[in-house]
Formats: structure tokens, C-alpha cells, sequence
């Protein structure tokens, strides 16, 4: 056994409005550099909807992720080595800048500046690629909120594969119309394809906490990973030629604090935390049958409380405090021990890390429309298969199709409403209401604690990074991110992209304060040999 | 044999290949982050999916004959083939790898400047680097045709000039004499090859010496140790940088 551990997150759909805070303040923290106009790390998709990019779960086009061969082993969707290396001067199926959008802004200047004349002054959209008028035909959200679902609703693959399989009729019309939110990230896999694909070895997993990044150093441009990944969560700086992608906010992670989108949350619907896995399983588990691959790929997850798990955990020289963070991982007990969160799409057989509480809000609307008691148990267990949101739908998403997992959780979801309905208005604790979906009444007030009270202290738990001792002062150090603006000095002679790429070193707050209040001025050695506002000290000015 | 030709053929080669091998170390040490093939297939992908294999698989093919008739001794090939029958394959061959480069490159040349995003990413440097490579490539071509009368018109095979030529700088004993028997055509295009040997490690060509054949035996996933340090800023230069909407060519100043 390998035991490694593996930062993750869950987000509960039913608490998700929609609002994009997650993906603009990712935006603002990460993607906000030119060459990343159209890159969002995290984005917030409609469901029914195409997604972003544009049907990226069409695999049959974008030939991402893993399938199973014959006799049960794993290759790549794309190929293999060989064919990877031939195809390298052309990759057959990336996607273009139009399966994502052509990023644009206005030309706001005009507002103020134009002259006095009859008409008012417009803000015409500008490509943020050629700085040309544009005309705006897409976006990451464009189909948001159902908008334009007529047209586009019956291209998302998941519908169009309903439809093949089952002939079901999904219904665009208004009233009889479903969504809900689906926000992604990268899934940071334990088995990633993207890794798998990447011909210069630049990608690579964190043996720490699991976090997949890709070295900006070492990353050619060959764009193999782009169709790599089934997500289509790696993107392509057009502006320095490398390959980018959510950083699972590292910087943060490793200080203990939750990651960006999660952190501004608007819904708290994110829990953060770390399960610990046998690597040595992993290429087992990823090559299961379709039908049983939600089932190993929770075997693949090791109970924190075994004492076995934990004495080959101290073997592997896990520090304490993070099998103690194991332990009360919110991520494993809504994973594993209370079973209401699935992977996005098993079936491209990467081994997601983020994981989903499928939605059922609907589900009581539709009740209490119909003249129903919304939350009685009877009434909405037998209401889950007759959802808005088709349970073979979610299923599609979550389970590679198998809906009885999907109905078991919403059930597991229902009866918690209708158990703590009960214990709200005192009509006492329904001990068979939890026996019917296999859990005890403390467990029940358990989950119902981790879903709907969220505290903060219980949805995010990250160990955090053993180096404090080297590197106490440093907060932040990121491959992406460089030290720019005020201290920012010219090109190298190649013109773009040229130069070695200076991490970034927030120190903290509270370091720089001592130092801007020390008696001396700071010396070279204590400020890293760094220039730049962002480490500008008024004690500079006190040196003789 | 003058001091030019001395100069030209006992000298530059060795300057060149001192360019290019301790140009490349250096930008390999200097700007890793620099060092990739600058892609822009995701601006444009139809044409690029035709273009970019036929001229790279031209190229090599190119590269293949190049190292041909430039290493293996005539006296050699005279032992299984005739002259005749060599001459026909490699030019055979050649031409048709030549074209299929040249009309690769054209293709791609015509893609960059007709494609908005695509010219508008393409820096000065780029534009330097495609016309040194066209001259080169033209220049190997009409070497090919119509190099092999020397202008009084005696026969000229250059592999008994040029490949002897370039064999003895490869032990350092310069023959400067064969290479200046060659035609004016050979001269031209091998002044042209240099320019372009000593681009390479200055320019995006030096993507070629990252071709990662070890893809094909590193294990799918990698694990990393974290690094255990943050790098700290070990000099002056500070890449930053430039807000949304900076051009691709382009870049703002502090």
C-alpha cells in the first residue's frame, strides 16, 4: 500500500444560484492576464446546457479521458504514444477559439470622448484577440439560465444521449422546463489524462496534497493535454504558449486557506478537505467496468479512522496533523461515509477529486403545486422518480448512467428534510425514516449539521504545508502569477514570453509590518533580494 | 584560396556552431519559460492541420538527405549504386520533400499573414525567422536544380566539393580549398543555412531540441514533491505580466 493524500472538494448543487462570484474572482486572481482573456479556472454552467467549451462532454469529437480495452487495461482516448508524437505538429482535435468565445471589451473611451453630435455615443464590443469591432455571438455563459435553450437545449451531448438510448422526451417548453447549476474546476484526478497526454512530462501531481499543476518551465506547447483532458479544464495561453490551468489555489491551500471560489462562495456550497488513497490502486480502479466504477473508485478511498490505514499513514511519515485533518475531512464523510456526493463523469475514468450533491430542490415545488404535503417522506420518495430533473439525467453526469446510485442520494436528501421537518416542529425523531435509507437517526443530525448549518470551520479542512520552518514569511508563491506592475522590467531579447518567470512572494502582512517598524532598515537578505511595490518598505528611506 | 574564402569556409562554421551550441545552453539556462513553439492553433486550426505536418515532415525528410549526402563518403554509395542512380533517388526524393516543405511553409506563411489573430501574434523576430528559413529552403532548391554546372560549364557533384568540405570540419581540418570549387549556388545556400543554424537558439526554432521522444517511455502519471522552497528572485529580471488586452506582440512597459 501507498497511502498519498489528496486535497478535494464537494459542492452541493441544491445550494448553487448561479451568481458566477466563484468564476469571477477566480478570473480576477488567476485569469486575469493577457493570453487568458477567454481562460476560466472555474465557470458556472447550465444544466441542460452545452457547457464550456461547447460540448465539451462530446467525446466522440474531443476524444478526451480514458477508455477500457478489451482485455480490460487502460489507453487514452486520443491514442497512444506514438500516434501522440506523430500528431504533434497538428493536434486532429483541439478546440478552436471559437468553441470557446472570442473574449472581448468596449471601447468605453468613446463614452467621454466622442463629439457633440445628435446621436449618443456607444460603446461598440472590441476582440480582445485582433482589437477589431466584433460582434458578441458567444460566451462562457452564454446559454445561462436556460437563455436560448430552445435552440441549443436538444445539442447538450447528455440530452442528445437520452434521447438515442431511451427516446425520453425532455421538455424545453417553460413550464415543463429543469435546470440547475453546475459549477466546474479542474477535477485534479488521481488518474488525470491530461498528465497522460502531455508529451514533455510538464504536468505533474503534487506527491504532498495531489494538486496537479503544470510547469511553466518546462511545458513546450505541444497542446496534447488540451485534448487530453475529457473536462477540458487545460487551457492554452495563446500570448506565452503554454498550457494553464486551475492551481486547486495552492498558494492558499498550503497556508490553510480555502481556495478562492470557495472562499467567496456566495451559497457556501464548497467543502474543502483531504482523503487519503492507495496510489498503488489507482490504474485498478480507474480500469473498471462501466457499472462498478463509482463503487471503486469510493474502495479506492481509505477510512481515515482505520487503525491500519493510520498506522501505514505515520508509515509513509503523513505528518499527524494531517491524518488528524483526514479524519474530520468533510469531503470523505460526504463522500464515503454518508454516500451523497459523486464524481463528475466516472466514465472518463481520470479519477475526479471534486465531487457533487445532485440536486433535488425541485422536487418539493413540484409537491407542494400538486396540493401535496412538499416534505412528508412518502410523498416526496415517491416524487424523486418522477423529478423535473430527470434522475437519468443526473445520472449521465454523476454515475456513468446507473440511476439507482442517483436515487439512493436523493433519497438519502429527502428523508433528511422530512427527519429534521419533524424534529423542527416536534413531532419527534423518526428513527424509520433514517433506517429507510440505511443510516441511524445521529447520523441524519450529522449530515444535516454538514449540509445545512456549513460551518466554516467544518466545510473547510486543509492541513496546512510542512515548511514553516524554512519559509515562515512566505505566504504566496505561485508559477503563474509574476511579480509585475510598478517593478516590472523589459522583455528578454526573444520578445514575448522571454525571461525565466520569477515566482511570486507575498510576505505577510504581519511580517512587513515588523519590518517597516524595526529600528534599522530592512537589509537585502531579509527582503529576498526583491524589488517592487509589493515589497516596498518606507524604512527603505531611513538608509543613510 | 583567398582570405575570404578562408574566412567563409575555414572560420564562420565554426563561429555558427559556436553560436548555436552555447546560444542554446544559455536560453536553455535563461528562458525556459521562453522556450516553447508558440503555438496558434488555437486561433486557426483547418488550414494549420494540413500545413504544419507537410512542412515539418518535409523538413525532416530534408534533414534526413542533407546528412546523406553530406556524411557518407561517394566512394561508398559507388560500391552499391551508380552515380547516376544515386543523383536520380536524391533528387528524386529531395525534390520532392523540398516541395512538399516549400509549399508547407507557404501555406503557412499565407495562413499567418491572412489570418487576423494569427499575423497579429507574429513579433519581428518571428518575421526574421521565416524569411532566413524560406531563403534557405528556396536557396537548397536552386542548388539542387542548378548547381551542378559550374558557370564555364564542367560538371560539378557536390558531393565531391561540399560533403568533403564538411566532413573535414568535423575533424577540424578545414578543406577549404573543395568547398571554394564549389558553385556559386552551393556558396549562397550554405551562407543562408549558417544564418539559420545561428537563429535557432535566438528564435522559436528551438523547439526542435525539445522533441520529446521520452513520451514514449515515462510512466502516464507523474508525482512531484512539492518544491521546498518558493524560488526566490536570483537577479534583476522580473518577467511580468500585461493586463487583458495587450496584443500578443506586444508589451507594456513600466
Amino acid at each position: 500500500m501507498r497511502i498519498m493524500a489528496q486535497v478535494g472538494m464537494v459542492m452541493n448543487l441544491d445550494k448553487c444560484i448561479g451568481c458566477h462570484t466563484c468564476s469571477v474572482t477566480c478570473k480576477q486572481a488567476w485569469t486575469n492576464r493577457a493570453g487568458t482573456e477567454y481562460v476560466w479556472f472555474n465557470n458556472v454552467e447550465t444544466r441542460p446546457g452545452l457547457g464550456y467549451p461547447r460540448r465539451y462532454e462530446d467525446q466522440d469529437k474531443w476524444r478526451g479521458g480514458w477508455v477500457r480495452t478489451k482485455s480490460g487495461g487502460l489507453k487514452l482516448r486520443s491514442g497512444g504514444r506514438f500516434a501522440k508524437l506523430l500528431s504533434i505538429f497538428a493536434s486532429p482535435v483541439q478546440p478552436e477559439l471559437n468553441d470557446y468565445y472570442e473574449p472581448w471589451t468596449y471601447d468605453y473611451a468613446n463614452l467621454i470622448s466622442a463629439p457633440l453630435g445628435d446621436d449618443f455615443p456607444v460603446a461598440r464590443p472590441k476582440s480582445l484577440i485582433t482589437g477589431e469591432d466584433t460582434a458578441i455571438t458567444w460566451s462562457a455563459n452564454w446559454d445561462d439560465s436556460l437563455g436560448g435553450v430552445y435552440a441549443t437545449g436538444s445539442t447538450d451531448p447528455i440530452i442528445e444521449k437520452l434521447r438515442d438510448e431511451a427516446n425520453e422526451k425532455i421538455k424545453f417548453e417553460y413550464e415543463k422546463s429543469f435546470m440547475f447549476f453546475l459549477p466546474r474546476i479542474c477535477e485534479h484526478c488521481l488518474n488525470p489524462s491530461c498528465m497522460a497526454s502531455c508529451p514533455s512530462g510538464a504536468i505533474y501531481k503534487r506527491a504532498e496534497d495531489g494538486i496537479v499543476l503544470v510547469d511553466q518551465d518546462r511545458c513546450r506547447g505541444w497542446r496534447q493535454c488540451i485534448t487530453g483532458c475529457p473536462y477540458k479544464k487545460m487551457y492554452f495561453n495563446h500570448r506565452s504558449g503554454k498550457a494553464e490551468k486551475c492551481t486547486f489555489c495552492y498558494p492558499r491551500v498550503e497556508v490553510g486557506l480555502p481556495t478562492v471560489c470557495s472562499e467567496t462562495c456566495v451559497g457556501r456550497l464548497r467543502y474543502l478537505g483531504i482523503v487519503f488513497y492507495d496510489a498503488d490502486k489507482v490504474l485498478e480502479a480507474a480500469s473498471a467496468p462501466d457499472d462498478e466504477l463509482y463503487e471503486s473508485q469510493l474502495d479506492l478511498l481509505l477510512d481515515p479512522h482505520d487503525p491500519q490505514v493510520v498506522a501505514a499513514a505515520q508509515a509513509a511519515g503523513m505528518p499527524a496533523d494531517w491524518i488528524t485533518a483526514a479524519q474530520r475531512s468533510p469531503i470523505y464523510a460526504l463522500i464515503k461515509h454518508f454516500k451523497v456526493a459523486l464524481p463528475l463523469h466516472p466514465e472518463y475514468r481520470t479519477m475526479p477529486m471534486v465531487w457533487y450533491i445532485p440536486p433535488l430542490s425541485p422536487v418539493t415545488d413540484l409537491l407542494k403545486d400538486q396540493g401535496h404535503d412538499a416534505e412528508a417522506a412518502g410523498n416526496l420518495f415517491g416524487a424523486i422518480d418522477a423529478l423535473r430533473i430527470p434522475v437519468s439525467y443526473l445520472a449521465e453526469l454523476f454515475t456513468a448512467g446507473d440511476t439507482s446510485i442517483v436515487t439512493g442520494v436523493l433519497q438519502k436528501l429527502a428523508a433528511m428534510r422530512s427527519y429534521m421537518r419533524g424534529v423542527t416542529l416536534g413531532t419527534g425523531r423518526d428513527p424509520e425514516l433514517a433506517a429507510a435509507v440505511g443510516m441511524t437517526p445521529e447520523a441524519m443530525e450529522q449530515m444535516y449539521r454538514l449540509l445545512a448549518i456549513a460551518k466554516y470551520d467544518e466545510r473547510y479542512v486543509i492541513p496546512k504545508a510542512h515548511r514553516e520552518e524554512a519559509h515562515g514569511l512566505e505566504e504566496l508563491a505561485c508559477s503563474l502569477d509574476f511579480e509585475g506592475g510598478p517593478g516590472m522590467y523589459e522583455s528578454g531579447p526573444f520578445g514575448e514570453a522571454s525571461g525565466r518567470p520569477v515566482p511570486v512572494a507575498i510576505e505577510t502582512y504581519s511580517a512587513l509590518k515588523a519590518r517597516q517598524q524595526a529600528e534599522e532598515a530592512a537589509s537585502s537578505d531579509q527582503l529576498h533580494h526583491r524589488a517592487g511595490m509589493l515589497n516596498w518598505d518606507a524604512n527603505e528611506d531611513a538608509k543613510p | 584560396m583567398n582570405a575570404l574564402d578562408i574566412m567563409l569556409w575555414g572560420v564562420l562554421p565554426y563561429v555558427v556552431a559556436l553560436v548555436l551550441v552555447a546560444g542554446t545552453i544559455w536560453r536553455y539556462k535563461y528562458d525556459q519559460f521562453g522556450w516553447t513553439t508558440r503555438s496558434s492553433q488555437l486561433y486557426e486550426s483547418r488550414l494549420l492541420r494540413v500545413a504544419s505536418p507537410m512542412f515539418h515532415y518535409g523538413l525532416f525528410v530534408v534533414l534526413m538527405g542533407h546528412l546523406m549526402g553530406l556524411l557518407i563518403p561517394k566512394a561508398w554509395t559507388d560500391l552499391v549504386v551508380s552515380q547516376e542512380g544515386y543523383h536520380a533517388v536524391a533528387l528524386g526524393a529531395g525534390t520532392v520533400a523540398g516541395v512538399a516543405t516549400l509549399v508547407g511553409i507557404g501555406l503557412l506563411i499565407y495562413r499567418r499573414r491572412t489570418t487576423g489573430p494569427v499575423f497579429l501574434a507574429t513579433t519581428r523576430n518571428d518575421k526574421l525567422m521565416y524569411v532566413i528559413l524560406v531563403a534557405a529552403i528556396v536557396l537548397g532548391i536552386v542548388a539542387t536544380l542548378t548547381g551542378d554546372h559550374t558557370p564555364t560549364g564542367e560538371h560539378h557533384n557536390y558531393r565531391e566539393t561540399v560533403s568533403i568540405w564538411f566532413r573535414s570540419l568535423l575533424i577540424f581540418q578545414p578543406d577549404v580549398e573543395a568547398m571554394a570549387a564549389s558553385t556559386w549556388q552551393f556558396k549562397v545556400h550554405i551562407l543562408m543555412g549558417f544564418a539559420l543554424i545561428a537563429l535557432i537558439p535566438f528564435s522559436r526554432l528551438v523547439h526542435a531540441f525539445t522533441v520529446p521522444l521520452h513520451y514514449l517511455f515515462r510512466p502516464y502519471v507523474v508525482y512531484r514533491s512539492r518544491d521546498d522552497a518558493p524560488a526566490a528572485p536570483s537577479h534583476g529580471r522580473v518577467r511580468g505580466w500585461d493586463p487583458i488586452g495587450t496584443k500578443d506582440r506586444e508589451r507594456t512597459k513600466p
